[in-house]
């Protein structure tokens, strides 16, 4: 299953870095660094009513972190919603980590002309 | 699709309303708009004008309507969208005659936040008339999509807050089309508020005046901004018999005004911030304007109902000029 990770992004790649060597010796926290480890992430930019990019593909694991430029807000809401976070004000950040791979379709609940998508594929490194 | 272009602008035979008349509306940007009910059709006045002053004077029903107060923005061109409130307050309190009550269609606050309510409340209650709202999208974002707004403003009302009421022979609709909204589309009312609405009008008599309001418009101004009601036409259908349909709404943040067979719908400005016109940006986003000039575009506006008449007279004022 995917882990919602909300504002506590730049925390927890601090806390990822601090604890590598741990990791590499192999602790009891190694559950909640598989995400970190993997180190992926993706960026989609809120601008102009827009999400961009429209279409983003990523490997399982990979955090994508949407942030709000427009001085208006805006959600990123899953049309299943599977994941849906709070209203974005202007420079707010929302981050979601996707671990199954599929087609993840999604809109902004306030503005819904506004669509996006996540691809998340199996073998591709980097989006 | 339908983009606003002039043959959508009122003619002087169907309405009442002149060619003329509609752009002097468009230049009073600011304030409010004082809404009249003539004829079973509602008219738009400027405010300010000496027309304003006889119309209330005369008209039996009058009622006022602001809209997107935004509480809460403190963006360009407007840092403080409170200040811009308590002046059209203070303009609304000043107007002659005594209206009714007051409409506010939605977007009280920016965030949906407890202080932001606050803040607009305290301020709204001054001009000491009794307030009907509607939610905008910005007054649904809390956790529970409009709780704290239905806590607050929806004492009495059905679903995500929807009713009706009725004044002086005039029947009056709230409408929410801002919750529950699909992927790719528009403003929603959905299935249960359309049942509902049906069953709200059936048994009125055709020459009940009806008015209408919601926070987005029910019609297509520029759907490629959002600006528009996926069902709203079928909401239309249920009103068509009769003869005197006056739609308001806000969230276009400028006046814009259509008339079509007995429905007459009208947008009033925002208190807050301008926004650009349909397809004259990248996007609907704040439009910026100089400062001097911000309060040109930000208005209210006023209602006269004259039973008899076809003509619901709305009166668009801005908060300078």
């Amino acid at each position: 299953m995917a882990k919602l990770l909300v504002g506590r992004f730049h925390r927890l790649e601090r806390l990822a870095c601090l604890l590598a060597p741990l990791l590499a010796v192999g602790t009891v926290f190694a559950d909640d660094l598989v995400v970190q480890a993997a180190d992926s992430s993706g960026e989609v930019k809120i601008a102009n009513f827009t999400f961009a990019p429209q279409t983003l593909t990523v490997s399982p694991g990979t955090t994508v972190t949407w942030t709000n430029t427009d001085d208006i807000p805006h959600t990123v809401t899953a049309e299943d919603r599977s994941f849906r976070s709070k209203a974005l004000d202007t420079d707010d950040r929302f981050s979601f980590t996707f671990t199954t791979p599929g087609e993840y379709t999604y809109f902004c609940s306030l503005h819904p002309r506004m669509v996006g998508k996540i691809i998340v594929k199996a073998g591709d490194t980097k989006p | 699709m339908k983009t606003p272009d002039h043959d959508n602008l009122p003619s002087e035979d169907d309405d009442g309303i002149s060619r003329r008349g509609f752009l002097e509306c468009m230049t009073w940007a600011g304030t409010g708009v004082l809404w009249m009910v003539n004829d079973g059709l509602p008219r738009s006045l400027g405010l300010s004008s000496a027309q304003a002053a006889s119309a209330v004077k005369s008209s039996p029903l009058t009622f006022l309507q602001i809209s997107d107060s935004h509480i809460g923005f403190d963006r360009p061109p407007n840092t403080d969208a409170l200040a811009t409130l308590r002046e059209a307050v203070a303009k609304l309190k000043t107007l002659p005659g005594k209206p009714s009550f007051m409409v506010h269609t939605g977007d009280i606050s920016h965030l949906s936040r407890e202080k932001e309510f606050d803040d607009a409340d305290q301020l709204i209650k001054e001009v000491g008339l009794p307030v009907f709202y509607v939610p905008g999208e910005h007054d649904v974002l809390d956790e529970g999509a409009g709780k704290l707004y239905r806590e607050r403003y929806g004492k009495g009302s059905k679903g995500a807050g929807w009713y009706s009421f009725d004044q002086d022979g005039v029947h009056f609709i709230g409408l929410v089309n801002v919750v529950d909204l699909k992927a790719g589309g528009l403003g929603n009312l959905g299935e249960d508020q359309l049942k509902w609405l049906e069953g709200d009008v059936r048994g009125l008599s055709a020459s009940t005046p009806i008015v209408v309001f919601a926070h987005i418009p029910l019609w297509s101004v520029y759907p490629e901004w959002g600006w528009g009601t996926d069902d709203g036409a079928r909401a239309l259908s249920y009103l068509k018999r009769f003869g005197s349909v006056t739609v308001l709404n806000g969230h276009i943040h400028q006046i814009m005004q259509k008339v079509e067979g007995n429905v007459a719908f009208h947008t009033a400005r925002s208190t807050a911030f301008p926004q650009p016109a349909p397809g004259t940006a990248p996007a609907p986003g704040p439009m910026q304007v100089p400062a001097g000039e911000l309060r040109k575009w930000l208005g209210v506006a006023t209602v006269n109902y004259v039973p008899g008449k076809k003509n619901l007279a709305i009166l668009d004022a801005p908060l300078m000029g």
